[in-house]
């Protein structure tokens, strides 16, 4: 697969009130960003399984992009620092699973937040593509 | 069990979606999917007449659950679960699929990609469906009272008007007199009305309303239970006055041991009085004891004994409510001592002090004996720092400063007034006040947060040096008989002790969190529980009057019919895998979750009432024995598992036919179409035309008519004679 083709899958976890209002607005706004792009909502980005994290990697998503709602969470002021710790679990996770920890990421996204939105998706894919697919990690395992 | 009867609805949403997903290929390939009974495209899935078509599919096709593939969810949700409950199953086995404004509007550029990514979302969006559970909204029963935390100007508006809703009020003020800041703040913009008017105007009203019931001295201590049937424990201070003693005597006494003081600015320093008032009109009009320095006093103890009652206890009451409206308002900025000379210096003061000098004074303007002719006011004190804590602006202190000024003008001949100021801010209406005031000769310096104004305090005045960025900053320095500070707003000392009783989340502003600012601008997480006023953010009076009251009218919509619903999105324990570690209980900030013995183990409960379905615990359980409804890993993962689902689709091909007449042609546009196309039959009609013979609002004819108009069913046919309206007919 060539570098300049090849679209990394981003699995995107947002949170219904915030960021995926932030998400829904570029859409609406008609800001482009990779199709390659599949969003799940939850309440909160604290309730993150790395259990997800790690079934997302294992069936083909080059990467997974957390949208938090940082500082602006309605559930807890410690919102960022449990989505963190969700993170650090999940990375170790990957590094047992011999997949490299940069294919997980995460930003505080605001609910009119579009532009930031594609632009973190932009970059999380120039990462993604230096990395290669995640094929080449997975299946390197087996 | 997983459900094995699934309708699919995609939406064309007119041309939004299907002008770049290929929504009638999608539909056709979904058709053959295992479990699927019917798959459809429909040109507005929101339209009656296709949610009509829904109850009938439901009901004929005895469909278990539905999958409606069209806008984002925070638009239609509430519509496609009332379709489930009318077609007779539960509207929560039904899932919302947005390829609207996350696929065909966000790709609009790439179809053929939009049209693959619709497919991995309709196919996660069926996984997900076929793991739905059917749940129930709890019914809760809800007390038709109110308790209001705050007695300031928007606390008691409030109160005033939830009670002429039919609810009754508690009103709680920790303080022991009403109103908050206002009174101290003389005359306000933009009316001139003095604070201490509208205070007693307030106060009067709901003196004169028996269901309200205000508390002074009450501390909010615990409040349990939840929306509907809220348990609020409040603590109430004695006065420690006689209830017997005559209240013309206790007024005696209070002008004896409390003589008004020469300087207004100290009136409200109760540490040195037996008997205090925050003013001396201060409501209720019933002075407080400070029971420690009677004691200590034996003689005017002994004098006056029988209208004191040092034997008063604190009173524990519980009242039981409804839902909960925080109004406690917020402190002003304090400098640190030094900050522009304050506390360094007597000549620097801050804006509210300097507002009760204005106040106190009549004829000549006096500060500790001296005549004051110039002041210099100094802006956004303890605010837009850039660097500092209190990074946002207060929005109210330019205006408030301004009109200061110009009340010193109207009320004291010859004070000059220098502003020295980043920016100003007197939005709205409130610009005329800025117009009034330079034209009144006050005198702007404008200075950045780079390069602050010194304040030289060892002369004799107040030394002022400030690089005016209006001059090409050039260096302006000038004495002053007076500096005062302008100070901004900043988040209530006290205000963690209700955040934790109430579990209302801080922001990073200190003040308290709205759900979101504009869409849920005075809820809380906590369901029931609303804020409103300045402990929300910097607001004027107006504003934070406007937002309490909006508080008030929630709670109305929220309790007045005496029942709720709440959503069963709530976290659930597998009891067998639960080895009871406690951490789901750390975690959780609504202390939902506590240990119960089950089967001869402790294992973690969850009550529903309280449970927010945030779902902070379930990470945390190294079990994986929590799981939050709607959100299991069964439905999580199989949407993954459908993201990456593949399907052979086609590039989509362009006939012969006219792509706009094939659209026009589908089967599935909404019945008003048809009413219309019969309607125009050999006619033009306008749109108020149509509406009438047809029955439909003008809004819905306009909307279909435009659609129609879009994919060349109907034309325009020139306007009608009064040039108001457009003729429509069918296109040829």
């Amino acid at each position: 697969m060539s570098t300049e083709k090849f679209s990394p899958k981003i699995l995107v976890f947002s949170t219904d009130k915030i960021s995926d209002p932030g998400i829904d607005q570029a859409g609406l706004r008609k800001i482009h960003y990779s199709p390659s792009v599949y969003v799940i909502s939850l309440p909160c980005s604290s309730g993150i399984k790395p259990r997800w994290i790690m079934r997302a990697l294992q069936k083909g998503f080059d990467g997974v992009f957390i949208a938090a709602d940082g500082h602006e969470c309605s559930y807890s002021s410690k919102c960022a620092e449990h989505t963190n710790t969700i993170i650090v679990e999940s990375q170790k996770l990957m590094k047992e699973n011999n997949i490299n920890p940069k294919r997980i990421r995460m930003a505080a996204l605001c609910s009119v937040c579009a532009e930031p939105f594609v632009s973190h998706m932009g970059n999380f894919s120039k990462i993604l593509s230096e990395l290669g697919g995640i094929d080449t990690e997975v299946y390197s395992q087996k | 069990m997983k459900k094995q009867r699934i309708g699919v609805y995609i939406c064309h949403c007119g041309g939004n979606i299907s002008d770049y997903v290929d929504v009638e290929q999608l539909s056709k390939l979904i058709q053959a999917e295992e479990g699927i009974i019917i798959s459809k495209d429909v040109m507005f899935a929101c339209a009656d007449s296709n949610q009509k078509d829904m109850i009938q599919d439901i009901q004929e096709q005895k469909l278990d659950a539905i999958v409606v593939a069209s806008c984002s969810p925070k638009l239609h949700t509430h519509t496609f679960r009332n379709v489930a409950i009318r077609a007779g199953i539960n509207q929560y086995n039904y899932t919302q699929v947005n390829i609207r404004e996350q696929c065909s509007w966000a790709h609009s550029d790439t179809p053929m990609d939009a049209t693959i990514k619709a497919y991995g979302l309709i196919r996660a969006g069926m996984n997900r469906v076929s793991y739905s559970e059917a749940l129930e909204n709890v019914e809760i029963k809800t007390h038709r009272a109110v308790a209001i935390v705050g007695a300031g100007v928007a606390g008691m508006r409030a109160a005033i008007d939830s009670a002429r809703m039919g609810n009754h009020v508690y009103l709680l003020e920790k303080d022991f007199f009403v109103g908050g800041h206002v009174p101290h703040l003389g005359k306000l913009f933009p009316t001139g009305e003095d604070g201490k008017e509208v205070v007693t105007k307030l106060y009067n009203t709901i003196r004169q309303m028996p269901n309200v019931t205000l508390f002074t001295g009450a501390h909010l201590e615990k409040v349990t239970g939840s929306v509907g049937n809220f348990t609020v424990e409040v603590k109430i201070s004695p006065r420690y006055l006689s209830a017997n003693a005559d209240p013309q005597k206790i007024h005696r006494v209070f002008s004896d041991c409390c003589p008004e003081s020469s300087n207004p600015l100290l009136y409200k320093d109760k540490e040195h009085r037996i008997m205090y008032k925050s003013y001396p009109e201060a409501l209720p009009d019933i002075p407080v004891v400070d029971v420690e320095r009677l004691q200590s006093n034996v003689a005017f103890y002994e004098k006056y004994k029988d209208i004191f009652d040092v034997n008063q206890q604190l009173q524990l009451l519980k009242l039981n409510v409804g839902s909960v409206l925080v109004t406690t308002g917020f402190d002003f900025y304090q400098p640190t001592e030094g900050e522009y000379g304050y506390k360094q210096s007597d000549k620097v003061i801050t804006l509210p002090e300097f507002k009760k000098l204005v106040d106190a004074n009549s004829d000549q303007l006096i500060y500790n004996g001296k005549p004051i002719s110039s002041v210099a006011f100094i802006y956004c004190v303890g605010n837009r720092q850039a660097k500092g804590e209190n990074k946002y602006c207060s929005r109210q202190c330019c205006t408030a400063t301004i009109h200061t000024s110009i009340q010193l003008h109207e009320k004291f001949k010859g004070v000059k007034a220098y502003h020295v100021y980043r920016d100003i801010r007197t939005y709205g209406k409130q610009e005329l006040l800025y117009r009034k005031s330079s034209q009144l000769g006050d005198i702007y310096l404008k200075f950045e947060e780079k390069e602050p104004p010194i304040v030289d305090c060892s002369g004799k005045q107040p030394l002022i040096k400030v690089k005016d960025y209006l001059t090409s900053k050039k260096e302006i320095s000038f004495d002053t008989d007076l500096v005062v500070l302008v100070t901004g707003m900043v988040a209530r000392e006290d205000r963690t002790e209700i955040a934790s009783i109430l579990k209302i989340p801080i922001g990073s502003d200190k003040f308290y969190n709205e759900i979101h600012p504009k869409l849920k601008p005075v809820e809380t997480v906590i369901t029931g529980v609303y804020i409103g006023g300045a402990c929300q953010g910097p607001k004027n009076i107006s504003e934070s009057v406007q937002s309490a009251l909006s508080g008030a009218a929630k709670i109305n919509a929220l309790i007045k019919r005496g029942t709720i619903a709440l959503e069963p999105i709530v976290a659930r324990i597998n009891a067998d895998a639960c080895v009871w570690c406690g951490k789901c209980a750390e975690v959780c900030e609504y202390d939902a979750i506590k240990s119960v013995e089950f089967n001869g183990k402790q294992i973690a409960e969850v009550n529903g009432a309280t449970c927010k379905g945030c779902g902070i615990c379930a990470p945390v359980c190294q079990s994986d024995a929590i799981e939050i409804a709607q959100y299991t890993n069964n439905e999580i993962e199989s949407m993954i598992d459908g993201f990456m689902s593949k399907a052979d689709i086609k590039e989509k091909t362009v006939d012969a036919e006219s792509h706009e007449e094939k659209k026009a042609g589908m089967k599935e546009y909404p019945h008003v179409w048809n009413q219309i196309v019969t309607l125009l039959d050999g006619q033009k009609l306008t749109i108020p035309q149509i509406s009438e013979q047809l029955g439909h609002e003008s809004n819905v004819i306009t909307y279909h008519l435009m659609t129609m108009n879009k994919y060349s069913v109907v034309e325009p046919a020139g306007l009608d004679d009064d040039e108001a309206y457009f003729y429509y007919k069918l296109k040829k």
